[in-house]
């Protein structure tokens, strides 16, 4: 066993924390909660692209730097730390593009892949439909083939992105007949295709950073199918599986985590029982956490999709930042319910925004009680009836 | 990083793993619960023999040269096993205690017959009391005469002091800020050991010095030193108890796995439904924390690195996580895991006593607290 890193993945942690603390010197963004699912900030993007960080575990035949799942872990991870606004290229780095390499075809990747690596293909994620959330598989939109082309019809959820993204990944059903996990395929089209409208969704802390997308006779070329025909459950599966891997699900509320400390110290408020005994409490669940994703790094690295350990490291980790949100709100009493910018909102608000924002962070890439589901079936072999 | 073992741990593991699956089954964790002893002379000379009391330890003692990241290895098989006896008192009570702060002599003297299975070692620190694991808890005193000490007080759940040849006695040797190790030999008149009746049955004694004179020579490490070096045993006590206690979970999880497998209820598999198996995942998330952050804190001890807080985070983790995995346990075994005739209640017995052992979790709180400068 060796719980430390190389010496060039130390040098590198710098480097990223470094370069984040002279973006926020410069002035060009604030840390914040969430930032990396909220925030889309095209330019920041740029920045961490001219430097290689996008596509950094993708083989560098692809225009990836060929590194470990460490290593990225280490990246996101200061990111997360910093509260950096990394939504425009988060998804597509994380899930989409790796999607690509394994599933894609050579025309895709040569490009799709480089345009994610140079910041600039913003992939919006279209999974969920107001049907199927949990049930994934019991979605309802269709595409149909005619000619060269898909026809696509339907209406997609909770569709990350804003007005930023470019294109949208997509789940659609191919085959109505076949069993409900067997025909349905995978698709990556560009956003601005003829009959896709997007609608803000506002969310319960007033954001407005997901969407619902409809789809109404889009007309998508054949060459945007990713992978096999009706096996798009299956890969998209694998995909999830890289969804829950992350410390973003651990580290989505950091930045209130120091803040609620930093406040805790300045008001002399250390030495009340009950909040030292919470904090130091969450410290202790939080290092745990931490050490649980770094095994689903170690496992990706092995090169198997981590399926019951993100599970697991995901299904701790929410339940960790509601816990947070919670207790931030306690530390700060009646002054909790002030939001936003009020010059009398303690912590720059992030305990109300986070006690509010992370209800969702237990239903977003998985319900807590689907992943126990996994996590129990898949890891430990219980009878699934 | 890494967090696999090396084939050697792997193989220290199976080979341990075998032989307590072999020598050390209930029925035997039983029959030693009940005995006045609680261990089998014959056993221990075949753990002597496997080399496990040398284990830790430098091979000019008579040692195998291997480290803490290793002994956890085999501590936590000892915690699957319920193994009675003295091997955690002697080695990570004992001897680690005197090859780190012992003189050269000292150890000379102490650590072969140590590793040869000889003589049985353990560490008398705490006392009556609702203490804290604080310096201001020893009041044990040692009284300078004639050159030599003599000590006098009582020690409370000292582990197998009833059966250890040499007992290290933390006491007291100046009023402010002076706390001295001493090593005694229990053949010692001036000793009265009576053994306590535990929940775990694992032979916590109360330990009596009656005016007992001790050489200056057997003063272990610096004179009236400060309690840092006392902490340092307590953590690594802490941490030896976490490894006994991830092996103890870890057997409970695949106990109740199993069971939740087999037994049935409405003509199905109680593991088939979600809330069983919610539990169980549960419990799993409870032992791989308990094993991440144990191992994390046994590295940095082996490595040398100042590990403070991850042994805090450890103990802190496991003893809640141990108390949870038992309470699952429980309510999925149903009430067959409340009788005496399942073998549940040996773990839960168990998990009980490690999570008091050498600071619970309230305790590393605090210091995870001030450790975030709280």
């Amino acid at each position: 066993m060796d719980f430390g890193f190389t010496e060039e993945q130390n040098k590198f942690r710098q480097e990223v924390c470094h370069f984040l603390e002279e973006e926020i010197k410069e002035g060009y963004w604030k840390p914040a909660c969430d930032a990396w699912i909220q925030d889309f900030n095209p330019e920041f993007t740029k920045r961490v692209a001219q430097r290689g960080w996008i596509g950094l575990t993708w083989p560098k035949e692809h225009g990836g730097q060929g590194l470990g799942y460490i290593d990225r872990l280490l990246l996101t991870e200061e990111m997360l730390r910093y509260g950096a606004p990394a939504a425009c290229h988060w998804f597509a780095d994380r899930q989409i593009g790796g999607s690509i390499v394994t599933y894609g075809t050579e025309e895709q990747k040569r490009e799709l892949l480089p345009k994610i690596i140079r910041g600039e293909a913003f992939i919006g994620l279209g999974m969920s439909e107001p049907g199927a959330g949990s049930d994934l598989a019991s979605l309802q939109t269709r595409a149909i083939e005619d000619g060269d082309d898909y026809i696509i019809n339907g209406q997609k959820t909770w569709t990350s992105g804003g007005s930023f993204v470019n294109y949208f990944y997509l789940l659609a059903r191919t085959d109505p007949d076949a069993p409900k996990h067997r025909g349905i395929s995978e698709f990556i089209i560009p956003a601005d295709l003829p009959g896709i409208k997007r609608i803000p969704m506002t969310d319960i802390t007033g954001t407005e950073a997901w969407n619902d997308v409809f789809f109404d006779e889009v007309r998508v070329p054949k060459k945007c199918l990713i992978g096999e025909k009706n096996r798009g459950f299956l890969q998209a599966l694998h995909q999830l599986d890289y969804e829950r891997s992350g410390m973003e699900r651990l580290m989505g509320n950091y930045p209130l985590f120091e803040a609620i400390i930093q406040f805790t110290k300045e008001n002399n408020l250390s030495q009340k029982s009950v909040i030292r005994n919470n904090l130091a409490q969450l410290q202790i669940e939080f290092e745990v956490g931490r050490l649980l994703i770094y095994r689903v790094a170690l496992v990706m690295d092995e090169g198997r999709a981590p399926n019951w350990e993100a599970a697991m490291s995901k299904a701790y980790s929410t339940a960790f930042e509601q816990k947070l949100a919670s207790a931030a709100m306690e530390v700060v009493g009646l002054y909790g319910q002030l939001i936003g910018d009020s010059k009398l909102a303690p912590v720059r608000g992030l305990a109300a925004h986070s006690y509010l924002g992370s209800k969702g962070y237990s239903l977003q890439a998985g319900t807590s009680e689907i992943l126990k589901n996994i996590l129990a079936i898949r890891g430990l072999g219980l009878p699934s009836s | 990083m890494k967090l696999t073992l090396t084939e050697e741990q792997e193989m220290l593991k199976k080979a341990a793993r075998d032989f307590l699956a072999d020598k050390c089954p209930k029925t035997f964790v039983k029959e030693m619960e009940e005995s006045e002893t609680g261990h089998s002379r014959e056993l221990w000379q075949e753990m002597v023999e496997l080399g496990w009391t040398g284990l830790a330890f430098p091979e000019k003692y008579g040692g195998g040269d291997m480290n803490f990241l290793d002994l956890a290895v085999l501590l936590e098989e000892m915690g699957r096993a319920c193994l009675p006896g003295p091997l955690f008192s002697t080695v990570v009570l004992g001897g680690l205690t005197i090859l780190d702060i012992g003189s050269e002599e000292q150890k000379q003297e102490y650590l072969p017959k140590l590793i040869s299975g000889e003589k049985i070692f353990t560490l008398a620190l705490t006392e009556p009391g609702y203490q804290n694991y604080d310096a201001s808890s020893i009041t044990v005193e040692a009284t300078p005469n004639d050159g030599n000490y003599v000590i006098n007080g009582i020690k409370l759940f000292v582990p197998d002091a009833h059966i250890a040849d040499y007992l290290l006695c933390v006491a007291r040797s100046k009023p402010e800020n002076g706390i001295t190790i001493f090593s005694a030999e229990t053949k010692n008149p001036r000793i009265n050991c009576t053994v306590l009746k535990t929940i775990a049955g694992d032979k916590l004694c109360e330990v009596i010095f009656d005016q007992m004179p001790v050489p200056k020579a057997n003063v272990l490490g610096q004179l009236n030193q400060e309690w840092g070096a006392v902490q340092k045993i307590i953590e690594r006590a802490a941490l030896g108890k976490c490894c006994e206690m991830i092996g103890n979970i870890q057997r409970v999880l695949e106990m109740t796995v199993d069971y939740a497998k087999e037994r049935k209820q409405f003509d199905r598999p109680i593991g088939s439904f979600q809330i069983i198996q919610h539990y169980c995942a549960d419990m799993a998330t409870d032992v791989d924390g308990a094993r991440f952050s144990t191992y994390q804190a046994a590295w940095m001890l082996s490595e040398g690195l100042p590990c403070t807080k991850e042994v805090a985070i450890a103990k802190a983790w496991t003893s809640q996580a141990s108390q949870r995995v038992a309470a699952l346990a429980h309510q999925i075994h149903g009430a067959i895991g409340v009788t005496i005739e399942h073998d549940l209640h040996f773990y839960t017995r168990r998990a009980k006593a490690a999570e008091l052992a050498f600071g619970d979790a309230d305790f590393y709180r605090e210091i995870v607290a001030k450790e975030m400068g709280l």
